[in-house]
């Protein structure tokens, strides 16, 4: 098992969505935890991986290869390093923390759960086999996977504009993964021999204008991932009307593929053209950070705004990469992974709320700090965690961005410290209506956050507040890779 | 090879023809018509397994009859195609009303004339083999004969076929005419003067006229949606993947062998009819209202992805062509086999039968959405080892401006395949579930199933037996 322990890791999800289509559709107990299940036996063998992960080592561990597709010397290759299994540390947590958050979520919606659980489970395995595989032809399978799946979590699941959510989502992430395809095609075809492998591709003499291109037709796929301004349309529409678990996953996972496609394949497979891209990419950055912001400053509705501030963090992720410094790169890198978890939670705490009082809009609340105490201090946390307050994790990670974005030129840097600025208003002043001011006689009745939700918020808090105290808790595991791929991409 | 000698490789061919007649007679004494059906899918089960791989091209009855691994695998193809056509017809309820077993005999001789077709080298046979497919085609378009639309749609094929075969023929006369000779590699060498250029150019396009029609290309694909819908369920089925199938393998061989010194000529032409053909099939295709025309417009767009296949004329397109076809086979006989299935329990062709299919029929609904969805493209479906391979064609010879149209086109289809998907699983259901639909149609619609996930997931394995 040991060797094969990234296959176990990316088909024991599916192997649990198999399983619960053999179960009755009127056992929804068994189907749920069957679900939960089978997403803890991924964080525990994450976690045993863990142990078998050399962090000291700059290059690929945990390899698995076999033939898949001789005719085009496509392999099934998997293995990890300190850029992918943060990442896939991040979705198992996610996962776990969204499985059994939609216990309570989905069985108001006319019971569903089998197909539920099922779609939730394969859009898992995409998620892991997104991350962790190294052919250029398996990666866009695993990455075409999550599409469908979460077409169907949002249009079945999701609020009352879901169907035009879901298909929005779906086109505009097709749409790039399609040029995606074709530069994959265009890097098979011009590597000699030809081949998908990431190990061969690497280093290989590429023409600057084929990189151009390329790096172009990458970049599409991307950057609606992530998303970059103007791709980013379709972020508000999905996470508003996903359901509370999806849009956890969405923002705490399905973004940072994006920018972790720029890391694995872009940077390295294209550096010449990635440092002439580099002020394209630092003004895409500073756009993401500062529209994000303000229009997250605009919002009435309170998960709205969170979709919008998840433009402008992911902002600093691109600041980060558009460095192409070790601080910039550390900085990018770490803020990925905490995003993953203060959104998450925010888009959590958003849910309980929405649950009790099935509203968002901000201007409804007020008083709530006095009525749900409990709920009042998690949302603080939450809040200054994202909005950067030292000692939590989201002030290290845009800290390192920042820095580096500082050696590569402080007029970029100069403006993206105004994003941290909106996030500080922002974040503020929706506590302001929501947690102070005077109750809303409506909401005298709700009742306080519940320890099953409380449960979920948890393990979140455990890292953001472990990263924020001691960053190389998760940095040390990042750092060796980091450095790697900057020493190759400088040549 | 001599005509009694060719005897001995012939066999699955002679009881093709065999049982075509005993069905017919058969059809005769039987009251029970089901089994006349199901004595056809034995005569096939019968001649696939006669079926031997040719190991090396062998000229049956003095090179009439050319049996290469080209023609053994659309052999595979053909009878593939036939046998499921008769699962699926045996649980299509309107059949059994009359001549029921008059309908199986002429899907054997159909298998038959495909084959022809596949094995066909020289102009004679080819224009009597395509012609052989057409006349019974017109049959069975128009074989529900108090349905009005079944007739109409019989009528109009016959009349755009005849027409479109006109011209082809007209199109062969040239070639005879300059060659002397009705043998497709001996006419090249004829045509490799440059003196035959204007010649070689009139001909090739009156043969994308003749065999366009068959296989629904642009300009030449209006008589699809009509005959698609008026026609029978199964045999819509058919007409969409069979013929359309042979059409490119006669297309391929012709190209290949008489008009491969013109590719610089024909390549920019289908170039321009593969972007046209794909075009008008997706945008039209978004608002259909009927399953049946909706899949027409969808199955014109395929083909002008299979013509991306043929336009690159290289090694990899002529691949590529080969396995669109077979994953286009499975996929739409599987997407019309679950619309069958609909249109018994719903007597519906209509959109709107779809709407809450996914709590009517999960099982159904759940095998059309992965039809759909391999029909998009997306992997790890069959569909998608298609695409790619269509799209790793075009980028190898640098046909960068067909690829990303084909690219644009690819989400124009994911959205009108979705339209589908989300009448099935987003909308309310309108009626009760469904009662158990008929065994062979299940077993249909499971077979091609298991085929567009295995194609999907082990390429390797159905690319090596096809390509050697």
């Amino acid at each position: 098992m040991t060797s094969h322990i990234l296959s176990w890791i990316i088909f024991t999800p599916l192997i649990g969505a198999f399983a619960i289509l053999f179960i009755p559709k009127s056992s929804a107990r068994m189907i749920k935890w069957v679900a939960l299940l089978a997403t803890a036996i991924v964080t525990a063998l994450t976690f045993y991986a863990l142990g078998l992960f050399q962090s000291s080592e700059a290059g690929f561990q945990l390899m698995e290869r076999a033939v898949w597709i001789p005719q085009f010397g496509v392999q099934y290759l998997l293995a990890t390093d300190g850029i992918s299994f943060p990442m896939v540390l991040l979705t198992a947590i996610i996962s776990l923390v969204a499985c059994y958050s939609s216990f309570p979520h989905v069985r108001v919606k006319d019971a569903r759960e089998k197909e539920y659980y099922f779609l939730f489970l394969l859009l898992e395995t995409g998620m892991m086999g997104t991350f962790l595989a190294l052919d250029l032809f398996l990666f866009y399978v695993f990455w075409e996977v999550v599409l469908v799946p979460m077409y169907f979590l949002i249009g079945i699941w999701g609020g009352p504009r879901r169907e035009y959510a879901a298909i929005k989502f779906f086109l505009y992430t097709l749409a790039g993964s399609l040029f995606m395809l074709l530069g994959i095609l265009g890097v098979y075809f011009a590597a000699a021999p030809h081949t998908f492998d990431m190990t061969q591709l690497v280093g290989m003499p590429r023409g600057l204008l084929f990189q151009q291109i390329v790096f172009m037709a990458f970049f599409l796929g991307f950057a609606i991932k992530v998303p970059i301004f103007p791709f980013h349309t379709w972020l508000p529409d999905a996470h508003v009307e996903a359901p509370t678990p999806i849009s956890v996953i969405l923002a705490g996972v399905l973004l940072k593929m994006g920018t972790y496609g720029f890391f694995r394949f872009s940077y390295p497979l294209f550096p010449e053209a990635a440092r002439w891209f580099q002020p394209a990419m630092a003004v895409l950055a500073i756009i993401g950070i500062i529209y994000g912001g303000f229009v997250a400053l605009a919002q009435t509705d309170f998960k709205k705004m969170i979709a919008y501030s998840s433009v402008s963090h992911m902002g600093f992720v691109l600041l980060g990469l558009a460095a192409m410094n070790a601080d910039g790169f550390r900085g990018a890198m770490l803020q990925m992974f905490n995003h993953g978890t203060i959104t998450g939670g925010l888009f959590l705490l958003v849910g309980v709320l929405y649950d009790r009082a099935h509203t968002r809009e901000l201007s409804d609340f007020g008083g709530l700090g006095a009525k749900m105490p409990r709920y009042a201090g998690y949302l603080t946390f939450f809040a200054l965690a994202s909005l950067g307050l030292p000692g939590l994790s989201g002030f290290v990670s845009e800290f390192l961005s920042l820095l580096g974005a500082y050696q590569y030129s402080k007029i970029v840097t100069g403006l993206s410290v105004v994003g941290i600025i909106l996030a500080a208003t922002y974040l503020l002043y929706a506590i302001q209506r929501v947690l102070l001011g005077k109750l809303n006689p409506k909401w005298a009745e709700l009742p306080d956050i519940k320890t099953p939700e409380v449960l979920t918020l948890v393990p979140l808090m455990v890292f953001i507040l472990a990263i924020g105290v001691y960053p190389r808790v998760i940095l040390d595991y990042m750092i060796p890779t980091l450095d790697g791929l900057l020493k190759m991409i400088k040549v | 090879m001599g005509a009694i000698e060719s005897l001995r490789y012939f066999v699955p061919e002679l009881i093709l023809l065999g049982g075509a007649f005993a069905a017919f007679t058969l059809d005769f004494f039987l009251k029970q018509k089901k089994i006349v059906g199901e004595f056809a899918i034995f005569v096939i089960a019968l001649a696939i397994s006669f079926v031997e791989a040719p190991v090396k091209p062998l000229p049956l009855f003095s090179g009439m009859f050319y049996m290469d691994p080209f023609a053994h695998f659309f052999r595979y193809l053909a009878l593939g195609a036939v046998a499921v056509t008769l699962l699926v017809s045996l649980g299509y309820g309107p059949l059994k009303k009359r001549y029921a077993g008059e309908f199986y005999g002429l899907f054997l001789l159909m298998a038959f004339a495909l084959i022809l077709v596949a094995a066909a080298n020289n102009l004679l046979m080819i224009f009597l083999a395509v012609e052989f497919v057409s006349l019974l085609s017109y049959l069975l378009v128009g074989f529900l004969k108090d349905d009005p639309r079944s007739k109409e749609a019989a009528i109009k094929y016959l009349l755009f076929g005849t027409v479109c075969s006109g011209i082809m023929l007209y199109g062969m006369s040239l070639l005879y005419g300059a060659a002397g000779s009705i043998d497709l590699l001996t006419i090249g060498d004829v045509l490799f003067h440059p003196s035959m250029k204007p010649l070689a150019a009139a001909a090739v396009l009156f043969f994308f006229a003749g065999l366009g029609f068959k296989i629904s290309m642009a300009p030449f694909h209006m008589w699809a949606p009509d005959v698609y819908e008026g026609a029978p369920t199964p045999v819509t089925a058919f007409l969409t993947v069979a013929p359309k199938a042979l059409g490119f393998a006669v297309l391929m061989r012709v190209l290949g062998l008489t008009f491969w010194n013109y590719a610089p000529v024909w390549s920019p032409i289908l170039v321009i009819l593969s972007i046209l053909t794909m075009t008008v099939g997706n945008i039209t295709a978004v608002s259909q209202t009927n399953i049946k025309r909706f899949l027409a417009y969808s199955s014109i767009a395929q083909a002008g992805y299979i013509l991306m296949g043929l336009a690159v004329f290289s090694q990899l397109g002529d691949e590529s062509v080969l396995i669109y076809l077979l994953v286009y086979l499975l996929t739409n006989l599987g997407a019309f086999a679950a619309v069958t299935l609909v249109g018994e329990a719903t007597q519906s062709d209509s959109l709107d039968a779809y709407a809450g299919l996914s709590e009517r029929s999960p099982v159904t609904a759940a095998m059309l959405a992965v039809f759909l969805l391999s029909l998009a493209g997306i992997p790890p479906l069959a569909g998608f080892i298609g695409k790619y391979y269509v799209f790793a064609a075009a980028i190898q010879v640098n046909f960068i401006t067909l690829v990303v149209v084909a690219a644009v086109n690819s989400i124009v289809a994911a959205y009108y395949y979705f339209r589908i998907i989300r009448l099935m699983y987003l909308v309310p259901a309108s009626g009760p579930a469904f009662t158990a639909p008929s065994k062979a149609l299940t077993a249909a619609l499971w077979l091609m199933f298991a085929g567009v996930l295995a194609l999907g997931i082990f390429p390797g394995f159905f690319l090596t037996r096809i390509l050697g």
